[in-house]
């Protein structure tokens, strides 16, 4: 009798996992295990550079989210110079990191995770990815095209590169000012992205009358969840407050200073698990774990703060009870009307006179020893944290990425779904498929995670709604 | 009219490399139609297979699956592409390659100093290699296509010149970084 399945890869995610299913002699699941193996050490490595090396060198951790490193690890230095970067800067970089959310939002939901939901789960598998996407209809895949590449055009007129163009965000704000002819050549594309991000909504929700299976079954629980908000409780992925609230939507801590998140946010690491955990200290661990980006951001705002996404964000709170939508399989509209919501706050950025002002840059010396750096990346909340010595040589470095927030919620997940869908004595490839599709819809970024972790995976555990951990099985 | 088969595969990097490969845009569109790509992140194809006209590779080889992987890969490719900086001489994912024992002084960071509780170095994850690679000190590399990560446009020019059997020369097209 077959003791164990592996998948390896997990592909159309981004970044290298595999997932090992464990079963009982009766060939039925006992446990999931999510397994990472692949690693640099960025937090050891970058000991000994100068300090404004960092937004370049920790903005390779990952090639999907860039900017997100970029901003975190620049709000960082910003710190170390002691700077308030000019209000120009701030719009900048606001406006570089809506067109980073854009594409990679876009890829995640249009070149990774739409083929299942177009083909279905069990589709062949030649035909199940962007290739056959194009193929078959050509008309989806090159909006998805048009969309993700609006989101790169943001970024390359900003900064004159689209991938890790880390001469452009530096501490102290960033290096040269928008012009408007730019900003208007941003502006005339934005009709259409906006076009295609409504279509897509309005297919996706007439889509959904066809996947209740998959919202109820695809990492469907309660948990806490934590994001960035502004101080009106609205939407925000550059500054703000941090929340976490439960899954009835009562808040657990409102206001939280995200540069003294080591008041309140621990990591474990479990002898079954190589992976680290972050939770909220006061909670304890595991109660205090929590779930990170769209789905979290949405269930934690009081509303988006621009008009259409406004509108979106009702329809969405109808999956929730009380509002608090739990199914993983809806991190995939929450993502849609983040983009959408990206698209409407890049229109009011661009069409303010305030964003082409000429000052962008303040300079500085280093004057502290110590700079914290936060920003809601695509997938959550980024936290970069540097020591450095008097000349600003890097002697510390703590990089909290988003992805790893959602471990607990992620590994419950994969393990919920083997156990509805997995059997070992009729193993179809389609069954192994919603396995990796749960994983999809978290949109785990496993080159972020691979900044620090390795991970021997999770055994199976079970919690009452509260989040108290009721059972484990260890091996 | 048969397509070619091409293969991406994503080793120690950061994925740019590949976000820079769908940076092609539109013209993926037309790719689609001249290859058939038989393994890659992007579809769900688990084992490498055989008869590869092109792999393309990003990043260095970090550990010790992926030293199996890029040596199978070569066996059954024709023409294998080192794509970007940390394939071609191994860039940010070598900056361990500086530090005594670095394999060891990057984990011990990660795993025991910076962990709140119970800290411990993982062991049964895929060993790292005392050293990350670039391609070229493992198998052979036909052609080399730098950038931190390279530019869509030369992307598209070396793939164009592949398709039509011509040798890409990179001569005052590429830069690092």
């Amino acid at each position: 009798m077959v003791k164990e399945i592996t998948i390896n890869p997990v592909t159309r995610i981004e970044g290298h996992a595999k997932v090992t299913i464990f079963l009982d002699d009766d060939g039925s699941v006992k446990d999931a295990r999510f397994q990472i193996n692949f690693f640099r050490g960025f937090e050891k490595f970058c000991e000994g550079r100068p300090y404004y090396e960092m937004p370049s060198i920790t903005s390779r951790a990952c090639g999907i989210c860039p900017v997100s490193h970029l901003i975190a690890s620049a709000k960082a230095c910003d710190a170390l110079v002691s700077v308030t970067i000019p209000e120009a800067a701030v719009r900048l970089r606001r406006l570089m990191h809506m067109g980073q959310i854009i594409q990679s939002h876009t890829l995640s939901f249009f070149y990774l995770s739409f083929p299942d939901l177009l083909f279905g789960m069990d589709a062949d598998i030649e035909k199940r990815n962007i290739f056959g996407l194009i193929e078959s209809d050509p008309e989806i895949a090159k909006n998805g095209i048009k969309l993700r590449k609006f989101g790169q055009e943001i970024i390359e007129r900003l900064a004159g590169k689209r991938i890790h163009s880390s001469d452009w965000i530096v501490p102290g704000g960033v290096r040269w000012p928008l012009t408007k002819e730019k900003g208007e050549r941003i502006a005339a594309d934005l009709p259409e992205a906006k076009n295609i991000t409504i279509s897509t909504l309005e297919k996706f929700r007439n889509m959904l009358q066809r996947f209740d299976e998959e919202i109820e079954h695809l990492g469907n629980f309660p948990s806490n969840y934590m994001g960035l908000i502004t101080p009106d409780g609205e939407l925000e992925h550059y500054d703000g407050l941090l929340k976490i609230i439960d899954y009835q939507g009562e808040v657990i801590a409102d206001s939280l200073d995200p540069t003294k998140y080591k008041e309140f946010i621990a990591e474990a690491v479990e002898p079954w698990s190589y992976m680290k955990f972050p939770y909220y200290k006061p909670l304890g661990y595991p109660g205090g774990s929590y779930r990170v980006g769209p789905l979290a951001r949405l269930n934690i705002a009081k509303r988006c703060g621009t008009p259409l996404a406004d509108e979106e964000i009702k329809e969405f709170r109808k999956f929730g009870k009380n509002g608090i939508v739990e199914s993983s399989f809806l991190y995939h509209y929450a993502r849609l009307i983040e983009i959408l919501f990206c698209l409407e706050r890049a229109e009011e950025i661009l069409s303010e006179p305030e964003t082409y002002a000429d000052r962008v840059w303040a300079k500085a010396e280093v004057s502290r020893s110590e700079g914290i750096g936060v920003a809601e990346a695509p997938r959550g909340t980024l936290i970069h944290h540097y020591k450095v010595d008097e000349n600003g040589l890097i002697t510390w470095v703590n990089l909290i990425i988003a992805t790893g927030h959602n471990n607990v919620a992620f590994n419950r997940a994969v393990t919920e779904v083997a156990k509805k869908y997995v059997n070992a004595k009729k193993l179809t490839e389609g069954m192994l498929n919603r396995v990796e599709a749960v994983i999809r819809a978290y949109d785990p970024c496993l080159s972020c995670a691979s900044h620090s972790f390795g991970s021997r995976g999770i055994d199976f555990e079970l919690y009452d709604a509260d989040g108290r951990l009721i059972d484990r099985n260890s091996r | 009219m048969n397509k070619v088969r091409v293969a991406t595969i994503w080793l120690s990097g950061c994925s740019g490399c590949h976000m820079s490969f769908l940076d092609q845009d539109e013209f993926l569109m037309e790719l689609a139609k001249l290859v058939q790509f038989v393994y890659s992140p992007l579809i769900d194809v688990k084992e490498f297979p055989e008869n590869v006209d092109i792999t393309i590779v990003e990043g260095a080889v970090g550990n010790e699956e992926q030293l199996e992987l890029i040596e199978v890969a070569r066996k059954r490719t024709k023409q294998l592409i080192a794509l970007g900086d940390c394939a071609v001489h191994g860039n940010v994912t070598s900056l361990r390659n500086a530090l005594r024992e670095g394999d060891q002084a990057v984990l011990k960071r990660a795993y025991l100093e910076l962990a709140d509780t119970t800290p411990q170095i993982p062991s049964e994850v895929t060993p790292l290699l005392k050293k990350a690679h670039p391609l070229h000190e493992i198998v052979e590399v036909d052609h080399f296509i730098p950038g931190c990560p390279p530019p869509a446009s030369l992307i598209t020019y070396v793939l164009t010149e592949l398709l039509a059997g011509r040798k890409p020369e990179m001569e005052g097209k590429a830069k690092f970084g």
